[in-house]
């Protein structure tokens, strides 16, 4: 649980509500979202559609502004978090630049941010070999697979160095096999650069398997019913999602779920 | 290669359906001739007369290629390619202005269309303006804009430049403001999360990303470029150009030489197209935009 990290509040959010004006009247997005993430916390957020859970996420981000409620990330506002390049964001399609090579997608922040030629390109060699795309910066977007893609979308995300990685359904569009292999990387990336990852999904085993903290939210309004923190160790080899421990937090997590679902029933 | 045999086929149906035509719009011609001079013609008499008329109502696809080769190829195998009877002089005339309009309506399509994306204000002003413009019969405002640009002084290839510039920019603005909001939410919400200011968005994402519409509308704008130098070309004097040439020619009743005209400007346009074409695909590619 966290291992020995320390425990400083990075992302903390207090009686957060978000109403969306739209044509068919408010939609009630986020209701009274109270909710703390610490450094090197790895949380899932997980619910049906239309719960909030990328709204959470974008609001965090600061492309969503919440109606009320206080949002801090890094002791600031979520907009000057993002003006600070307080995080690395990861979109659920891998968004790479056809015109640019892997390598030119990776230096888009970075020429962005102003780095300097050679830093650009230190910091390359560093995030590709991170994602286990050494090699490969030369290719074009068209040259690799989906996974690979996904890939290097989040090499992008951590090539100028923010403790936050935001990640929003990044595998839910890849099959099985692919995800299983990018969530076993995913870890062994959380692990080496203990980063605070905030992560989207709608995929019990895949949250129960990455988290250390999961947020189970549920529709209409959108809010959160249930934090479960993890009991699993950090080293969590893929066999670990037969243990008794496992199941266990996945059951917590799929009642959670259908208590959700009951409410509005 | 293919495609070739369709090509012939439908190039071959054309050719004998003109020659047909040919034949039925010259021959009353030929029976009055014949009437007034108290001869009566057999059918093969008349037939030939009608191919070989020198001021016909249509000529024929030959007398046609006859005249482009003698206007073009023979003037530079007699060393005089730059004389006014030659058609590549006029064709030079007419494309320069072709060329000069194209490069300043391209100019101002992408510059009104950057300030249409960016400028809430003129995206609700200029895009009615740009579309008015073109209602207007080119027709009507290309002697106007020659008179008026005569009067202060301006003559030559620069007043036929801008009605060119005017009828090409149009496709620029419509394309470009099309392909300068291509990108999506996500791609949009991406640069925001580096911060990256109005001028970073247009620099590394919006103006990429508008690349294959470009080119779409640059293909439009330089055929309607050609078609307002030709128009622009009856309004001015000295009679010079393609549309010089097809002007003098129905002054004098020179059929043949309007014909020859019209084909030398279609197949200019064709090139001009052609060339853009390639120069997309090779940008396009080297871009992994191709489609």
């Amino acid at each position: 649980m966290g291992g020995g990290v320390s425990q400083a509040t990075v992302i903390e959010a207090k009686n957060l509500d978000l109403t969306f004006q739209t044509n068919d009247g408010p939609v009630h997005a986020l209701k009274d979202v109270n909710l703390q993430i610490n450094k090197g916390d790895f949380v899932s957020f997980i619910g049906p559609s239309g719960c909030g859970k990328t709204t959470f996420l974008r609001t965090i981000a600061a492309l969503e502004t919440p109606t009320s409620g206080t949002l801090t990330v890094n002791g600031m506002s979520a907009e000057e978090a993002r003006k600070n390049r307080a995080y690395g964001y990861v979109f659920q399609a891998a968004g790479l630049y056809p015109w640019r090579t892997i390598a030119g997608n990776i230096k888009l922040p970075l020429e962005i941010m102003g780095f300097d030629k050679a830093e650009q390109n230190q910091r390359v060699e560093r995030v590709l070999e991170l994602v286990d795309l050494a090699g490969f910066g030369n290719k074009y977007p068209w040259q690799l697979s989906g996974g690979m893609q996904q890939r290097a979308s989040i090499a992008r995300a951590l090539a100028f160095d923010a403790d936050i990685l935001l990640m929003d359904e990044p595998f839910g569009a890849l099959d099985e096999i692919v995800r299983d292999h990018l969530n076993e990387q995913l870890l062994k990336l959380w692990d080496r650069t203990n980063k605070t990852i905030g992560f989207v999904t709608h995929s019990i085993p895949e949250a129960v398997y990455l988290s250390t903290k999961i947020v189970v939210m549920s529709p209409r309004p959108g809010r959160i019913t249930d934090v479960i923190e993890s009991t699993l160790p950090r080293e969590r080899p893929l066999e670990i999602r037969d243990s008794a421990e496992f199941i266990e937090i996945a059951h917590r997590v799929r009642d959670g779920l259908r208590a959700g679902h009951d409410d509005n029933a | 290669m293919r495609s070739i045999i369709p090509i012939l086929t439908v190039v071959a149906a054309i050719f004998a359906i003109w020659f047909v035509g040919s034949f039925f719009m010259n021959k009353q011609w030929t029976l009055d001739q014949a009437e007034r001079a108290g001869t009566t013609l057999s059918f093969s008499e008349v037939l030939a007369d009608t191919m070989t008329q020198e001021r016909p109502k249509l000529p024929t696809p030959i007398q046609v290629f006859d005249e482009l080769w003698e206007t073009t190829g023979a003037k530079v195998l007699d060393g005089k390619a730059m004389s006014k009877r030659s058609l590549i002089y006029h064709g030079w005339i007419t494309l320069s202005s072709t060329l000069v309009g194209f490069v300043i309506g391209t100019l101002a399509g992408i510059l009104l269309a950057v300030g249409i994306v960016h400028n809430k204000a003129m995206d609700m002003s200029v895009m009615p303006w740009a579309i008015a413009s073109q209602t207007i019969p080119i027709l009507a405002i290309a002697p106007m804009i020659v008179v008026v640009m005569n009067s202060i002084g301006v003559q030559g290839l620069l007043p036929k430049a801008i009605i060119a510039a005017y009828l090409s920019f149009f496709p620029v603005v419509v394309g470009m403001v099309k392909g300068l909001r291509s990108p999506n939410a996500m791609q949009l919400d991406l640069m925001k999360t580096y911060n990256a200011g109005q001028f970073e968005t247009f620099w590394k994402l919006r103006l990429p990303s508008s690349m294959p519409f470009l080119f779409t509308s640059l293909k439009v704008g330089i055929a309607a470029s050609l078609v307002g130098a030709i128009v622009a070309e009856l309004s001015s004097s000295p009679l010079a150009g393609f549309g010089g040439r097809m002007l003098s020619g129905s002054y004098y009743g020179q059929t043949i030489q309007i014909w020859s005209a019209l084909f030398a400007a279609a197949i200019v346009a064709a090139c001009l197209v052609g060339i853009v074409g390639v120069i997309q695909q090779l940008t396009l590619k080297k871009m992994g935009m191709a489609q």
